[in-house]
């Protein structure tokens, strides 16, 4: 065992040995702004991953401490949050993110087919990226457009009901 | 006569969406359709504790799929001198329950209306803050809501001294990001607050200690967009909205998905049938398609069958047929659908969305994933069934930290009653 003991007993993240990372200014404001919806800062902490993500596409580890810092908590925790949610992605993305609906209202009304039709289009799995970086495809749970299946929201459009053969000139509208 | 089929007081809450075009009902427009008068009435008229005894006396229910009567919750909160200063309503706008699309509706369509609401019903409760905890996904309610609270503040409804009554509130739209559990409301309350969104045990109750440690009321987004029309109109018209001898008040955001001719959303009286829902105003069943079995309100709601379809949907006749009214969105599932594969993709959702806090939820759920998957392929072992039963009974009603895995055997327990058949087809024969 190693006798020399780090002066923090915490654990010692990834991220905390992240470089430094910068908000970008009206990132920074954007928080702050936030952050007086509140009563107490970390509340904000869900917005400001959005907002880190709205700029990069996704959540680089060195912003994770940065956030903490902002919020004045823990970055395990802002970690935490992070890896909770799962429309925060703490991995790059590609341009556009094609989430498709797998619950039970497409299932009944087409998804099966719909989702083999996207993967076969794009030549990727679910949680994969295409090479040119321009789709990641993830599964999501039931987006409330039941009446409209099947579903799927590409960026912050929803779309339905998406038949198999509307899948090529749908994703060709997003460059 | 009148162009409009739907009227203030037989339709209170979609009454004013035939006079638009898809978009948002804009302040103007509302306000000349009796908009915010519910709010200048109980902050001219009447006290928080006669705005709280009329909900009460109004029988309104709980639209977000418990049926908890809002007047009891809101009764639970701490009134009065030494009342804690800082006090506050969140609206669960988390819609997420497979199968349920009508707080999108009224969220994009009339969000001025649950404005209003949220301010009515914090006046009521004597809240300093309120949020509508909204769903990440929904990012064309989250700009008109925005806007609408923007209107409204522009108007002098929300802020400092509401309309000169001594009394001001703020309004904030919190975003979420994902996860279905976030419904629940102390994983909302621990959401709202920057954490994961990981039930609380109950006691307390949050209306005791929610947000902060605060007093704090948690209402669905259909609930609280009753609330103008209550006060406007009174707790006895109210409860002569609903149909028959159903003992629910008040209208209901009924639905159908599934494999019906026109699926949708309409308000209509609580305790109509699930039959006319489907017959008369989604028109049936596909061409070729016949009924097999019916989810009444939402994923973790016991199957129904056709031989149900007469009952009254409200909350105990559902209850008294082995199921749950939950949010009274019907789905359908037709003949052609294989009853395996359908409990399967139930339980994977819910194996997906398990928080993970508590074992048998976490286990428990991808465990009867992979025995589904296996008799869906044919690959069952003898005692599989029996398996998945006791899971049921393990994974029941007060086995687990909150209600996200007893919902989950809903489904389970009612399609393993109704259709065993199904399942023991997929049972490989020793030998």
């Amino acid at each position: 065992m190693s006798t020399a003991k780090p002066a923090n007993t915490h654990a010692v993240l990834a991220t905390d040995r992240a470089p430094r990372y910068s908000f970008h200014p009206e990132d920074r404001e954007e928080i702050l702004h936030c952050i007086h919806h509140y009563d107490d800062a970390r509340a904000a902490s869900i917005d400001a991953l959005k907002i880190v993500q709205k700029r990069h596409g996704w959540v680089p580890d060195e912003a994770i401490p940065a956030i903490a810092g902002i919020l004045g908590i823990p970055g395990s925790d802002v970690e935490g949050v992070a890896t909770f949610y799962n429309l925060i992605f703490r991995k790059p993305v590609g341009r556009h993110v094609i989430k498709v609906c797998d619950s039970i209202g497409c299932f009944l009304t087409g998804y099966d087919e719909l989702v083999a039709a996207i993967k076969a289009h794009l030549g990727i799995e679910y949680g994969q990226t295409t090479a040119d970086g321009r789709f990641t495809l993830l599964p999501i749970c039931c987006l409330g457009n039941c009446d409209k299946g099947p579903t799927l929201m590409i960026d912050n459009d929803t779309h339905g009901p998406v038949l198999v053969a509307d899948v090529p000139a749908l994703l060709e509208r997003y460059v | 006569m009148s162009t409009f089929s739907r009227a203030a007081d037989t339709h209170p809450l979609t009454w004013r969406i035939e006079r638009l075009q898809g978009q948002a009902l804009d302040l103007k427009t509302y306000e000349s359709l009796e908009g915010f008068a519910a709010l200048r009435k109980v902050v001219k008229e009447m006290s928080p504790a006669d705005v709280q005894s009329l909900v009460k006396d109004a029988n309104l229910r709980g639209r977000g799929g418990a049926g908890f009567p809002a007047g009891i919750k809101w009764s639970l909160v701490p009134m009065g001198e030494n009342a804690p200063k800082q006090k506050y309503l969140v609206c669960n706008a988390d819609e997420m329950e497979p199968g349920t699309f009508k707080d999108r509706l009224l969220m994009e369509q009339l969000p001025h209306q649950l404005v209003e609401a949220m301010i009515v019903a914090g006046y009521a409760l004597q809240v300093s803050k309120a949020y509508i905890f909204l769903r990440g996904e929904y990012v064309v309610a989250a700009e008109r809501l925005n806007q609408a609270i923007a209107e409204a503040k522009a108007a002098g409804y929300l802020g400092d001294n509401i309309l000169g009554s001594g009394w001001g509130m703020e309004l904030f739209v919190h975003t979420g990001a994902g996860r279905y559990i976030c419904g629940e409301e102390t994983a909302l309350i621990n959401s709202l607050e920057g954490r994961r969104a990981n039930p609380r045990a109950k006691p307390p109750f949050p209306q005791v200690s929610g947000l902060w440690g605060k007093p704090t009321v948690v209402n669905n987004v259909e609930t609280l967009s009753n609330v103008p029309a209550i006060v406007l109109r009174g707790a006895e018209w109210f409860k002569g909205l609903s149909r028959g001898k159903s003992p629910d008040a008040g209208t209901k955001l009924y639905g159908v998905s599934g494999r019906a001719v026109r699926t949708g959303v309409w308000e209509l009286p609580i305790g109509t049938t699930a039959r006319e829902l489907l017959y008369e105003h989604a028109g049936g069943m596909q061409k070729g398609l016949d009924l097999m079995c019916w989810l009444p309100g939402g994923a973790s709601t016991d199957f129904l069958l056709p031989e149900h379809l007469d009952l009254a949907m409200d909350y105990d006749t559902i209850m008294k047929a082995g199921s749950r009214m939950g949010t009274g969105l019907i789905m359908v599932v037709d003949n052609k659908q294989n009853i395996v594969s359908v409990v399967r993709n139930l339980e994977q959702f819910f194996a997906r969305e398990s928080c993970g806090w508590c074992t048998p939820c976490r286990d428990g759920l991808p465990w009867t994933v992979k025995v589904l998957q296996a008799i869906e392929r044919g690959d069952g072992r003898p005692g599989d069934i029996e398996m998945l039963e006791q899971t049921t009974r393990f994974l029941g009603p007060g086995k687990t930290f909150c209600a996200h895995a007893p919902g989950a055997m809903e489904p389970l327990q009612s399609a393993l009653k109704f259709f065993r058949g199904e399942f023991e087809r997929g049972i490989k024969q020793a030998g």
